[in-house]
């Protein structure tokens, strides 16, 4: 396995009141997909959330790229090339398509190979280059969300359940966006839900309980095995 | 290299009423005005008083815009603001009476670059002000806003305190430039040139703040900020920076309106600010927190009623703009063009 780009050692986030990650340890290898997995409600938009800066780690370290980014700005983060894709997308609703492409490529303007690229990935983006996002429909602006990350070339990718509530279609595009993606040798951290994704794109993974990483390896090693699914996480990849 | 599924993209199709719907506000400034010109009647009345109403809108807007966009930016409800007016018409008189020599004279090129000179000291004075007002007044209280109005009120007290320390405690009355004195006649009406100025002055800055918002980087980081700030540093834009610079754009902008406003009264005070605020959050409210445009017609629409009621009904004044604020708002309860927030 490579060398980590992103380290998390003993991370404990609180929100509020809650203490929702309660000494988080996880290193993800450079190149490659690593899948962040777990039941609702264990910390994973968390995790993720607080290597972007977004909540703070009130305790432990995150080391990016061999730089301690636990208490950097969010702002200086993505500069240091942290793509990242939430929950919600994130989507500026009252900004066009070519808007918010606009402004996902903070250090200048997009590179027009990798916008074509993009197009060819994301057709309906170049459909409604003009249009206001607000008006997409639920996959197209996943789509954008996706992309908006992809406008530049980032060293890290935190991508956060792209396809829930999505059609198999808009999945199977997304799927094969983030697999373009990886062969350009991207690494990517990736929560998700839907195990098939996750089988076909994981490299390696984590799986998360109780605001703790509980088991780590490779995603092969965990798709093989029905009783580790179902101790890990309560149920059976088999049967998605 | 993936490609997407053979599926063609389509975007429902709005009906002519919904792709309209978002423009109809702009209706009701024309709509205003017709109805003023059906209960008015007589033309030359009508039009005198319609000038003036735009330009006291136009003078609002300019006041209001900061205003609105530094709580769409930031969700901070600042009520210090009219701070920034009274010391832009105190700063903004001192330079006038200094350049005397340039405003007595019947020649227009003077007396304009004398209101040029009182506009950019009250801008730089109120633009610095309001950097130290945002640091010292305004950071500790982020995301508090019981605190946020105690406090920025509080600030406002004490800077109309200190007016009183620097120029006294009296009002000081001040007479316009030579060439902007007196009105022109059209259509049988009387128009004061001051107005037309300030209708002027407030429709060049809204199509540049307009541009701005639209056509530059900035302007989009601005327009994304209001609706999502958490994801625009997701991104890499560090948007305490650009909040400080609209916040010290918006002082700069209420230092404009001040200096314009104690011209259109001819008389400043401390309070002045703090009275005409009254006016700005109606139009801030109306228009639709966040939105430069929403405030833009509110304030035209805010003139235009404060002095066609004026005219036809003067005791009910202030009421009907109070009275313009509930309609719309049980129209759009958000204002009359809201910016979608991100949950």
């Amino acid at each position: 396995m490579s060398e980590p780009i992103l380290k998390l050692s003993g991370v404990h986030t609180n929100i509020a009141q809650y203490h929702i990650l309660q000494g988080v340890d996880l290193e993800v290898p450079s190149g490659g997909v690593t899948m962040l997995l777990g039941r609702n409600g264990v910390g994973k938009t968390t995790t993720l959330r607080t290597i972007m800066g977004l909540w703070r780690a009130h305790q432990g370290t995150i080391d990016f790229d061999g730089a301690d980014i636990t208490a950097t700005p969010t702002p200086a983060i993505a500069r240091r090339g942290v793509g990242f894709v939430p929950e919600d997308m994130g989507i500026f609703s009252d900004l066009s398509v070519e808007e918010n492409m606009i402004l996902a490529a903070a250090d200048g303007p997009i590179d027009k190979q990798r916008l074509d690229w993009l197009f060819t990935v994301f057709p309906p983006l170049r459909t409604f280059w003009k249009n206001p996002a607000g008006n997409l429909s639920g996959g197209q602006k996943q789509m954008l969300s996706i992309a908006r990350a992809m406008a530049q070339e980032r060293r890290l990718y935190l991508i956060d359940e792209p396809t829930k509530g999505l059609a198999p279609a808009i999945i199977g595009t997304l799927a094969g966006a983030l697999r373009d993606l990886k062969a350009q040798g991207a690494t990517i951290l990736l929560v998700e839900q839907n195990f098939a994704v996750a089988k076909a794109l994981g490299d390696s993974c984590a799986v998360m309980d109780d605001g703790r990483i509980v088991w780590t390896g490779a995603m092969v090693e965990l798709a093989e095995d029905a009783a580790l699914q179902e101790r890990l996480m309560g149920l059976s990849m088999e049967a998605a | 290299m993936s490609i997407a599924p053979e599926h063609v993209p389509k975007m429902e199709t709005a009906s002519l009423g919904e792709r309209l719907a978002p423009h109809a506000p702009l209706l009701l400034v024309p709509v205003l005005m017709i109805l003023g010109f059906l209960s008015i009647t007589n033309t030359s009345s009508w039009l005198t008083l319609t000038v003036s109403g735009l330009a006291m809108g136009m003078m609002i807007f300019i006041m209001a815009s900061g205003l609105t966009l530094v709580f769409g930016l930031m969700d901070v409800i600042n009520f210090g603001h009219g701070a920034f007016v009274s010391v832009g018409a105190f700063i903004g008189v001192t330079i006038l009476f200094a350049l005397g020599g340039m405003t007595e004279q019947p020649s227009i090129l003077l007396n304009l670059l004398a209101v040029l000179v009182a506009v950019t000291g009250a801008m730089a004075g109120t633009a610095i002000m309001g950097w130290a007002f945002e640091r010292v007044i305004v950071k500790p209280v982020y995301g508090a806003h019981l605190k946020q109005i105690l406090v920025t009120m509080g600030g406002l007290i004490i800077v109309e305190q200190l007016i009183h320390v620097v120029w006294g405690p009296d009002e000081i009355f001040l007479t316009r430039p030579e060439t902007l004195k007196g009105a022109v006649t059209f259509a049988g009406a009387a128009i004061e040139k001051y107005r037309l100025l300030a209708v002027a002055i407030g429709l060049v800055l809204f199509l540049v703040m307009r541009w701005t918002l639209k056509s530059t980087k900035i302007g989009l980081i601005v327009r994304a900020g209001v609706e999502n700030g958490e994801m625009v540093e997701a991104l890499g834009y560090r948007l305490r920076l650009v909040f400080i610079a609209v916040f010290v754009a918006g002082s700069a902008l209420a230092g404009l309106g001040g200096v314009m406003w104690g011209l259109y009264q001819e008389v400043v005070t401390a309070h002045m600010g703090q009275q005409i605020m009254i006016l700005v959050f109606i139009v801030v409210i109306i228009g639709g927190l966040g939105s430069v445009e929403g405030c833009f017609i509110g304030a035209l629409l805010v003139g235009l009623m404060q002095n066609y009621t004026a005219f036809l009904e003067p005791k009910l004044a202030l009421v009907s703009n109070i009275g313009l604020m509930v309609a719309i708002l049980m129209w759009r309860p958000q204002g009359m063009m809201p910016v979608v927030k991100a949950k």
